[in-house]
């Protein structure tokens, strides 16, 4: 742990992130995942390293997730 | 639900002689139909199909796509600066887009997931690609001004600690100088100094996310190892968080 934590999070470069082009091909699989409460994480690690590092990807991942939500209210 | 107007099997209109289907079924139906849902099997028996059925169910597509757009749209668009007719029109042409790129790739389903899982990401991701082009309309963008100040703020380091904060944001800025290439350091201060959007940058660039953000990645990398190499982070590059 160091003093600037927001800047260590933002540098941090995760070996295992797979990249914007692979987690939004799978994005559709991984949201299914998550929606039925299944180990997405467990499942796709580096998929979900990249939605945790990458603000449009997260925030396309957040979109469809709210999507899929509606429809299952 | 989606698929309520699906009731009735598929029987697709045929002349003698005819293919069975103006546009061949997805194969995933046939082929592994115990790896689909009812409802995601029957949106591509339908829209695999034609005549009346198929336009009713393009109609609900739309109309599914739409509410996506016009969602995420008001969602994103204050960021943007883009509101009013202007958000609803970028929103209407995000779903027409996405509905043309769904038919043109309903071969491509896998059946990994839902159907409509797999094509509301096509609107989500044009909504994205169009708030990006729109971007750069607006009047107080400037992609060579260098705002370094309003980094304490994005990293939310406290008034009370500058004189720590300023000596790291100096080693920061003279590693971002020294360290990364000129590709780099461009796409570095457009998305971190200047707060320019990864999707917007790209379309300026001429490029796109992913290629973007592995520049990103990189860059994020040789920035660590110098502050965490002169004391300012600690030295654990797992890089996992």
């Amino acid at each position: 742990m160091n003093g600037w934590p927001a800047l260590d999070r933002f540098l941090r470069a995760d070996p295992r992130d797979v990249g914007c082009a692979e987690a939004m091909e799978m994005l559709h699989v991984y949201v299914d995942l998550v929606a039925a409460g299944g180990p997405a994480e467990q499942r796709y690690p580096g998929i979900a390293a990249h939605l945790r590092a990458c603000g449009p990807c997260g925030e396309d991942f957040e979109a469809l997730l709210a999507a899929v939500r509606d429809d299952a209210g | 639900m989606p698929g309520q107007f699906l009731s009735a099997p598929e029987r697709p209109a045929r002349r003698r002689g005819a293919p069975r289907t103006m546009i061949p079924v997805n194969h995933v139906v046939d082929e592994i139909p115990g790896r689909l849902d009812p409802e995601s099997a029957e949106w591509l028996r339908v829209l695999g199909g034609a005549g009346p059925r198929r336009e009713a169910a393009l109609a609900r597509l739309h109309e599914m796509l739409l509410r996506i757009a016009q969602r995420e749209a008001r969602r994103r668009g204050p960021r943007i600066l883009i509101a009013g007719p202007e958000l609803e029109d970028l929103a209407y042409q995000a779903a027409a887009d996405a509905l043309m790129a769904i038919t043109a790739k309903l071969s491509q389903f896998r059946g990994e997931s839902r159907f409509t899982t797999w094509a509301y990401r096509f609107v989500i991701l044009e909504v994205s690609a169009k708030l990006g082009r729109h971007f750069w309309r607006r009047p107080d963008v400037r992609l060579e001004a260098e705002d370094w100040d309003r980094l304490p703020d994005r990293f939310g380091f406290e008034p009370a600690r500058e004189s720590e904060w300023r000596d790291l944001l100096a080693a920061l800025r003279r590693a971002v100088d020294t360290e990364l290439t000129a590709r780099q350091r461009e796409v570095f201060v457009a998305i971190v100094v200047n707060d320019v959007p990864l999707d917007a940058l790209a379309v300026r660039l001429g490029s796109n996310r992913n290629a973007l953000y592995k520049m990103m990645f990189d860059a994020r990398r040789k920035l660590r190892a110098v502050l965490a190499a002169n004391g300012y982070l600690d030295d654990d590059d797992s890089g996992r968080s």
